[in-house]
Formats: C-alpha cells, structure tokens, sequence
C-alpha cells in the first residue's frame, strides 16, 4: 500500500471545512443586509438592492455554506466509515475547486440581475452545467469510496449522505431544464402551472434533501461521535431513512396551496407533508435519545450542545412543518413573514447550528490540534447564536400572523380593514427585531472564524490520519 | 372539470396516492414488531473504533403518531379532493370555498350598499360613512394606479383636484368607474420637429409658462391648421366627450418641459383606465363615485 493509500485524504477536507466558516459570514453577512434593507429603506443602493440581494443571501447560505459543510463532513464521513481513502483525490479537487468556481459565479451573476427566477435555482443554464458536472464528480467519488470500504455494513449517516446526492441530482437536473436564447438568458421547459409544480417540487426538495437528508447524515456521525454513545436505534434509523426520503418527494404541492393547481394535487402534497411529521422525528429521537446515559455531557460540552440544539430546532420545525402545509392554516401563514421564520428556524436552528457544531468537532483533528483554540469562545459562540435565532424566529412568528390576519380582515362594508401598505408599517418593529437576531448569528460566525483563525495558526504541518484497521467484530 | 386527458392517468394517480399513503402505514407495520435480542445489545457493528447502533424498538409514541398521520390521510382522500378526478364526499373545492365566503361577505353587506345606492351621489359625497366606505375601497382598487393620496402620478390622473379629463358630473363620474376609459391621443410625428417645438412653446403658453415668442405665433397657427383644435377644441379648452384634456390649465398628465409636450405630439399617448362593473358591481361603483366627487368638492373649499 503506497504512503497516501494508507491515511486518509484530509486536504479535501480541510479546504472545505475552511469555506463552510468563510461562506457562512458572507452569506450571513448579506442576510443581515437584506434584513436592514427592510428596516431602513434607504439602504437600497443602485445593484445592490434587496431584489437582487435576497437571490445572493439564499445561494450563498444554501448552497456555498451549507454545500461546503456538506462536502466537509461527507468525505470525512465517508472515509472514516468505509476505513478507506477518499475515491479519487483529483476529482476530489475538482469538485472543491469547481464548487468555489459555482459559488463566485453565482456572486458575480445575481447581483447584475442574470437569473432564471426560480426560486433556489436562480443560476443561468452555464453554471446549472458546472453545477451538474461538479456534482456527478461529487457522486462518483462518494459512491467509490462506498464501492471501496473496508467494512461490510454501511454506516447510516452515508444512507442520508447518499440520498442526499442522488435525489439532489435528479432535482436539478429536471428542475433546471430551460432553452437557453442567449449565453446569459434562458426559459424553463416547462410552461405554467406545471412549470410552477416543477419548481416546488425542486423547491421542496431542496429543503428535504439538501437541507435535511444530508444534515441528517452529518448528525448520525457527529452526535455519537461526540457524545460517545451508540445510536439509539438502528431499527428507527431504517424506518425513518425510507420513510423520509420516499415522502418528501410528494409534498411540494403545498407551497401552490390555494393556486391555479388543481385541488387534489394540493391535496396530496398537504397529506404527505403531514406523514412526513413522524419520519422527521424519528431522526430528531434517535438523535437526542443517542445522548440517554450521557445527559451529564451537555452542561459543559459547547459542541454537543450544538448539536443537540440543532436537533431541537429540526424537531420543532419539521412539526411546524407539516401544521402550515394543512390548507386552512396555510391560508393565514402563506406569503407572511411566519414563512420566512419557519425556513429560519430550520436553516439557523438546524442546519447552521448541526454544521457549527459538526465544524468545531473537525477542525482541530483537521489541523493536528487536540481541541479549539478556545472552547469558551464555542459557548459563548453557543449563547450568541441560540439567542439571535430565538430573536429571528419569535419576531416572524409574530409579524406573520399579524400580516395574515390584517389581511384577511374586513369591514362591515366588505371592504378590507387594512391595506397592504398598513401591515408593511405595523411590520417594522419586528424586523428591526430580526435584524437584531441575524446581527447576533452573524456575530457568532466572526467568534468561529477568529477561533478557527486562532486554531489553524502557529500549527505545524499536518499529517493526514492513517487509515484504520476496521474493529476485530468488524461491521 | 377534469385534470387529465384520459382515464388512464385518472387511476395512475389514484393508485399511486393510495399505494404510497398505505405503503408508509406497511413500512412502520413490518418494522414494529421489537427487535430480537436484549434492549442493552448493539447490532455489532462497529465504526471508525468506536461508532455503534442499539437496536432500541421504535417508540410506541412514535409509532402512534405515523400510523395516525396515514389513518388521517386515507380519511382524508375519501372526504376531500385527492384521488384524481374524484371529488370527495364532502363535495369541497377551493373555488367553492372562495365562492360560499364572497356569498356571505355580499350577504352582510347587502344592507349597507342597498342604503347607499338609495342616495343621491351627491347626497352620498357628503354622508361622512359613505365616504368612509368610499375611502376604503379606493384604498383597495384603485390606490394601485392613483396614489394612496389620489393625486395620481404620471399618465395616472389626479382624483384630488377639480379638473375632469373626462367630465366630472356624478353620471359622468360612474360611467368612467364602470365601463373604463380609453384615451388616445395620435403621434404627430409627421408634422417635424421644428412645427412640433411651436406647438410646445404654443403650448405652454397657453398655462402662462415661459416661452419663445416668435414660436408660439408660429405655434398657434400650426394648432389651429394641423388638426389640434379637433379634439382640444378651438380655444384648447378640450373635451371631455374625447377625454381631451384642457391644455389652458396647469394640470399636466404627462408633464409640462417643452421636451415632454414635444414627446407628448411627436409620438402621442394612448392610456387605459379598466373597466370595474362586472368585477365591483353598481353599488361600489356608486359608492367609489361619491368618494371621488368628495375629494374634489373637498378640493374646491381650498
């Protein structure tokens, strides 16, 4: 076995882990700007303003923080669970390097106005390619770690891994198909409201299987990992994998609630966004009850309090979930800010705190470290971010269901109680709230950067770690 | 209605909703049984050193909760519009929910309007609640166009003054709310651009604003011999039958700069306002009609 087919490649790793903090404060960064732009109009300047800046936030939380995290953590799961080196070190790099590439394109293109308008798949049809041929990389090396283990079994957290990339896949593919008229200009294949099912359909999804199945895997190995426990259940792990990843499939049907699509098709997205409920916490469960036996852990643990935190607020937005897909509450909540408070509360709740903590767990093994820099600074990095999203979420909760219910108030002469440009008014309060949560969570993000920074510094040349012999009982 | 083309996909859908909803309900009901061995075993397998699986039951709670959540669904699709072109026993739709409450707000309202639609629109124009209601639903349609203020914009006339493009009697007033307006005025271009810059100059005085004389000599003559007067009128007052505007005034839909009277000849205008009938009914009409005498006799005490 030659010198580098005996550790495993962490450089990939390592490029990623970095990125994931980089990208989370400028997609952060531009969040807190949108949400200023909204309490203080007059911050939109020229380009910049928040029509042009929402589209950037999203990308670049999404897809540059989120992906990254997401890279960071499959390869390093991957490798560790299968005991062997990553499938190929040159497509590896290109996947990293072609993701960064993605990422600066989408920064350049959606603030001059180049979109295709769909929501989440705003990227014009030549960087919907390299996303494409980056992530069919992405599957080959992933898969071909899989094809090359060392072990029998294969470990949970790549079931959600691989979900998550092969159903992304699919997604984007169908979703971003479009007839291109010019080389920064195209329009969907797809016309009215199929086109709009399509999107949602995509849309969803992207929440199911970007944000969820492939948090999910991260979750399965950094919760047991650090809490030092077994998974509670591998039996509840099978049921809720099959059961999450067949049912999300069927529920983007209601983000059109109340549209030109037909009423059972509305129907049958409201009944599996509301089967999805249990699915979703069964990951939730075998998450926290991982930790029975080791409570104690989470007084003075800041990661595994990320972590279980993270799954608290999955376990709270995956039941919100299902409660606005129901017709007659979607009828108030829909196009409120309770929407926005909702993605939040998963997309800060979830999905940033399980790749916070999943981050501050990598690093210092990345780096050839025994710990942080300084674990106080991840608690108070804790604090700081569990109190921005308490802010976030509390203060849409709020202006959403008052949005819905100015709205859809009448007067006895018919007419309605409240124009539109009253609930904007009555809003501002409450997004001057929320900028103050999004400045909180950003300002997390800065004290992980300094750590990482602080971490990274002075170290000496890392070697990667050698590959592990699998346990005599192997799996 | 029918969603689909033939039968065929008609029970594709069927059977694909009911096989999938029940699928999960087997799924769970196959699994539920507890595992073999002791509660405290994992399953064996081990890790990268230390990663291991219990091998708990599911949670009887849990469990509850999924098979409730399909029990729900398979009720649901037998009660409410699910399977294909079935409507369901309870016979809802979402038109038909949106028709019932639009019946039921008409109903509770009905008193109110048939009161207004007995008064007088100028009667109405003073009553301090119709105008209230009045307000409201300018608020709500036509806002959108004239401004929350009503003062309009440009190419959207102001409502707030007494100067009527096309007339500004009660009858008047309604018939532009219920059957819409549609102005045009026709580009002039052949004309060329040193007559047409007359005309401006010509034009501007007319509003007692600065401009060449020697051009509004020339501009009046051009006015009366060009086709001008046959909308606007021979002393430019215009006419609200053509929706002609006076050019004599100070009120100004496009703009008063010599550059954009001369834009306003050189390729003309053409405005729509939509016709609200069919989609407000007479009575708001009626009431809408009062507001905007109101705002203008509102306009006069000033």
């Amino acid at each position: 076995m030659s010198e580098t087919q005996s550790t495993y490649n962490y450089k990939v790793v390592r490029q990623f882990a970095v990125m994931t903090v980089i990208w989370g404060i400028v997609g952060m960064l531009v969040g807190v700007i949108i949400a200023a732009q909204l309490v203080w109009p007059e911050l939109n300047l020229g380009w910049l303003h928040f029509g042009r800046l929402r589209p950037l936030h999203t990308n670049a939380v999404i897809f540059a923080f989120g992906g990254c995290a997401l890279f960071a953590t499959s390869y390093y799961v991957v490798q560790r669970t299968c005991h062997a080196r990553i499938f190929s070190d040159g497509l590896a790099a290109f996947t990293f390097w072609g993701w960064q590439l993605i990422i600066v394109l989408a920064a350049v293109t959606l603030p001059l106005g180049i979109t295709s308008g769909k929501e989440y798949a705003e990227l014009e049809w030549p960087i919907d390619i390299l996303i494409t041929l980056v992530w069919v990389a992405y599957a080959v090396v992933f898969f071909g770690t899989i094809a090359k283990r060392k072990v029998t079994h294969i470990y949970v957290a790549n079931w959600f891994y691989g979900g998550f990339i092969l159903a992304v896949a699919l997604l984007h593919v169908v979703n971003s198909a479009a007839i291109p008229v010019s080389l920064t200009k195209s329009y969907s294949a797809y016309a009215g409201v199929q086109d709009a099912m399509v999107q949602w359909w995509y849309g969803h999804n992207a929440v199911g299987f970007f944000l969820t199945a492939g948090f999910l895997g991260m979750m399965y190995y950094f919760v047991p990992k650090q809490a030092g426990r077994p998974v509670y259940s591998y039996r509840l792990s099978v049921v809720h994998f099959w059961a999450l990843i067949f049912t999300y499939m069927w529920a983007g049907p209601h983000h059109l609630h109340y549209t030109a699509l037909p009423d059972w098709t509305q129907s049958v997205g409201m009944l599996f966004s509301l089967i999805l409920l249990a699915p979703s916490w069964g990951g939730m469960i075998n998450g926290v009850m991982t930790l029975s036996g080791a409570w104690h852990k989470l007084r003075d643990d800041p990661i595994l309090k990320f972590l279980i935190t993270s799954l608290s607020f999955y376990g709270m937005s995956t039941f919100e979930g299902p409660m606005m897909a129901i017709k007659t509450v979607n009828a108030l909540s829909h196009y409120t800010d309770w929407t926005v408070g909702h993605v939040h509360s998963g997309a800060l709740g979830w999905v940033a705190m399980v790749s916070i903590g999943a981050m501050y767990y990598l690093l210092p093994r990345l780096f050839g470290k025994p710990e942080m820099f300084s674990v106080k600074l991840i608690t108070v990095h804790f604090w700081v971010a569990t109190i921005g999203v308490v802010l976030y979420i509390a203060s849409m909760w709020i202006a959403g269901v008052m949005q819905g219910l100015m709205w859809r108030a009448v007067n006895v002469d018919g007419t309605l109680t409240y124009s539109f440009v009253e609930s904007v008014k009555a809003s501002y309060p409450f997004w001057a709230i929320r900028f103050l949560g999004g400045l909180l969570f950003l300002s997390g993000m800065l004290i992980m950067a300094y750590n990482m920074a602080k971490t990274i510094a002075g170290g000496r040349s890392v070697d990667d770690a050698r590959i592990l012999v699998p346990a005599a009982h192997h799996a | 209605m029918n969603d689909f083309v033939n039968q065929f996909w008609n029970w594709y859908v069927i059977l694909l909703v009911l096989v999938s909803i029940i699928a999960c309900g087997v799924l769970l009901w196959t699994q539920s049984a507890p595992p073999a061995g002791s509660r405290v075993d994992t399953t064996g397998h081990v890790w990268d050193e230390t990663l291991e699986e219990y091998n708990n039951p599911l949670p009887k709670w849990w469990m509850w909760l999924f098979y409730i959540t399909v029990i729900f669904s398979l009720v649901y699709c037998v009660l409410y519009p699910t399977l294909g072109s079935y409507q369901g026993m309870l016979g809802w739709s979402s038109s038909g929910q949106l028709a019932k409450e639009v019946a039921k707000a008409d109903e509770q309202s009905k008193p109110l309007y048939d009161k207004y639609m007995k008064m007088d629109l100028q009667a109405l124009a003073a009553d301090k609640e119709g105008i209230e209601t009045g307000k409201r639903l300018y608020l709500t349609y036509c806002m959108q166009c004239h401004g929350a203020d009503a003062r309009g914009s440009k190419g959207f006339p102001n409502l707030a003054d007494n100067d009527w493009q096309w007339g500004g009697e009660p009858a008047q007033i309604v018939e532009t709310i219920s059957s819409g307006r549609m102005g045009v005025m026709p580009p002039h271009a052949q004309l060329g651009a040193e007559t047409i810059k007359d005309l401006a100059n010509y034009v501007r005085s007319l509003s007692g604003m600065p401009a060449d004389s020697v051009r509004v000599a020339k501009g009046q003559e051009a006015f009366n011999t060009a086709g001008c007067s046959g909308c606007h009128g021979p002393d430019a007052k215009g006419m609200h039958a053509l929706g002609a505007p006076n050019l004599t005034d100070k009120t100004w839909l496009y703009g008063s700069s010599e550059a954009t009277i001369m834009e306003t000849i050189t390729k003309g205008r053409t405005n729509q306002m939509p016709a609200w009938k069919e989609f407000l009914g007479e009575a708001k009409v009626h009431v809408l009609a009062a507001y905007v005498l109101s705002l203008s006799t509102a306009a006069d005490k000033k």
